[in-house]
């Protein structure tokens, strides 16, 4: 009895994160189908090929000098364990590239982002990481990972507060004309 | 009165009921501006009770409302009266490990809700906390009136306190007047026209999250909102009290949108959906998640779920 244990149990164990793993980068095909906007580019990078097709791909893992400054200047993503390549495709600069090989969309990014941070992944398809937008009752709009992440350097950014309520000790009432009642100062965020 | 009293007399006497109401009639009718000859002060004074009037009666009040309203903000008004959906209660929660305290909410609510800008109502009240000290057991000590060049601030921590939509909850059972009650769908919601700004309702919620018109309301004439509900952001009145109502001129919907609030936070940390639905988010965030309500002790039941999502 022991000795068939001594094989069965890690046998069963190892069985068992294999068909995990596996099921983790399943294409979100359990992702119902919601409308998700298409990936906020920089304004002319998109797509990458227009200038990596005729270049010859360097997989040599250092940090970029000439091209792309602006991002391996920010570049603080888990930097110690990877760059440009573990995340972009070689071969296809027009897609991402997941651990094991398969090849996503931009579109499709939360299934790269979901490899790692599996239970915000999680979340975020049930709805409750994440800003999503439509009817509670409907259609849901949601956002991808890298519309309020940027992918290489992920942690939200500090924005400005709107101004703090008045003090009631403050307030005086007096009648104004249509010019002068405060405006609101959201303004045009959406 | 009993039968007999009335039987022996020949001559109806002047009871004490009848003498009572004509004293009533014609203390209102000297109450009612003298100068104003518009039928519509006569027609609003005598307005129903918004559950007690027909269908035909409510068309009529909103027509009028709709008049009026157009002909102070000079643009045309829809007023809603959409009952409750069947089978809804609407749940909220707010992820109060995401939260950065940037009021972009505070101002939505305002953009939707036609709150009065000066003098200034505000639904949402955003408290700061520092990290490691009391907060919700003395929410007093928070501080609401921050303003740093940006937020979340080191060391600090947000949550925003608004209509709590009690199940149970003690600003109706005070009101004198009925004029506010408890919706089919869970929403607690203010008639403005039966209000009489007695502000019993502000002294009872726990969660300071009515307000009241001190002034006549001002909003400049491009910022209204001229998309309404009775029961929510039509415009109102001085002297009456209001509250969030989850957009109910929103929510009440097949498909619904989203409230004002939860569709601006940058960060996403606002959920809304139906509690009797066990698909809805907020279903699985009070499943999943560590939840709590606001003073719980006091068994008002909100149906506002802080919670944490890491």
């Amino acid at each position: 009895m022991r000795k068939v244990d001594k094989f069965l149990i890690p046998l069963c164990l190892g069985t068992g994160i294999f068909i995990l793993a596996a099921g983790s980068v399943a294409r979100g095909d359990d992702i119902p189908q919601y409308f998700v906007p298409p990936p906020p580019f920089s304004e002319g990078i998109f797509p990458c090929s227009d200038c990596h097709a005729d270049m010859e791909a360097n997989p040599e893992r250092r940090e970029l000098e000439d091209e792309h400054v602006e991002i391996s200047g920010m570049f603080n993503h888990a930097s110690e364990q990877r760059w440009c390549l573990d995340c972009h495709n070689e071969d296809d600069r027009d897609k991402l590239r997941l651990a094991n090989g398969d090849l996503v969309s931009f579109e499709e990014s939360y299934n790269l982002c979901g490899q790692c941070h599996g239970t915000i992944f999680r979340d975020w398809k049930a709805g409750i990481h994440g800003k999503r937008t439509g009817a509670w009752n409907g259609k849901k709009q949601y956002r991808l990972c890298v519309h309020c992440h940027n992918p290489h350097s992920p942690k939200f950014k500090p924005i400005k507060p709107l101004p703090p309520p008045d003090n009631p000790l403050e307030i005086q009432y007096k009648k104004l004309s249509d010019e002068d009642i405060p405006r609101n100062p959201l303004g045009n965020i959406q | 009165m009993s039968k007999n009293t009335c039987s022996r007399s020949k001559f109806k006497p002047l009871t004490r009921r009848n003498f009572l109401k004509g004293t009533a009639a014609s203390a209102a009718t000297l109450a009612i501006p003298v100068n104003t000859s518009d039928a519509s002060v006569w027609q609003a004074f005598f307005q129903k009770h918004f559950q007690e009037m027909s269908k035909a009666e409510m068309a009529e009040v909103i027509k009028r409302l709709e008049k009026n309203y157009g002909e102070k903000y000079k643009t045309s008004f829809n007023i809603k009266t959409s009952t409750a959906l069947p089978d809804t209660l609407f749940g909220y929660g707010l992820d109060l490990s995401r939260c950065i305290g940037c009021r972009r909410c505070v101002y939505a609510c305002v953009r939707e809700n036609n709150q009065s800008r000066d003098p200034q109502i505000h639904y949402i009240s955003v408290l700061e906390f520092e990290k490691g000290h009391k907060w919700v057991s003395d929410l007093e000590e928070a501080d609401k009136y921050y303003y740093p060049h940006e937020v979340p601030e080191d060391g600090h921590f947000y949550m925003p306190v608004q209509c709590q939509q009690c199940e149970n909850p003690p600003c109706v059972k005070v009101c004198p007047t009925r004029a506010t009650w408890k919706e089919p769908d869970g929403i607690v919601v203010v008639d403005y026209n039966w209000c009489i700004g007695c502000r019993y309702c502000m002294a009872a919620c726990p969660y300071g999250a009515r307000r009241f018109n001190w002034g006549e309301p001002q909003i400049a004439r491009e910022e209204i909102n001229p998309e309404t509900h009775y029961l929510g952001n039509r415009p109102r009145y001085k002297g009456v009290v209001e509250k969030c109502t989850f957009c109910i001129q929103r929510v009440r919907g097949n498909p619904g949108r989203y409230p004002a609030c939860v569709e601006i936070c940058p960060v996403g940390a606002r959920k809304f959906g139906n509690l009797l639905d066990p698909k809805s988010e907020i279903r699985y965030l009070i499943e999943n998640k560590r939840v709590f309500r606001l003073k719980e002790d006091l068994n008002t039941a909100p149906k506002f779920y802080y919670f944490f999502a890491t």
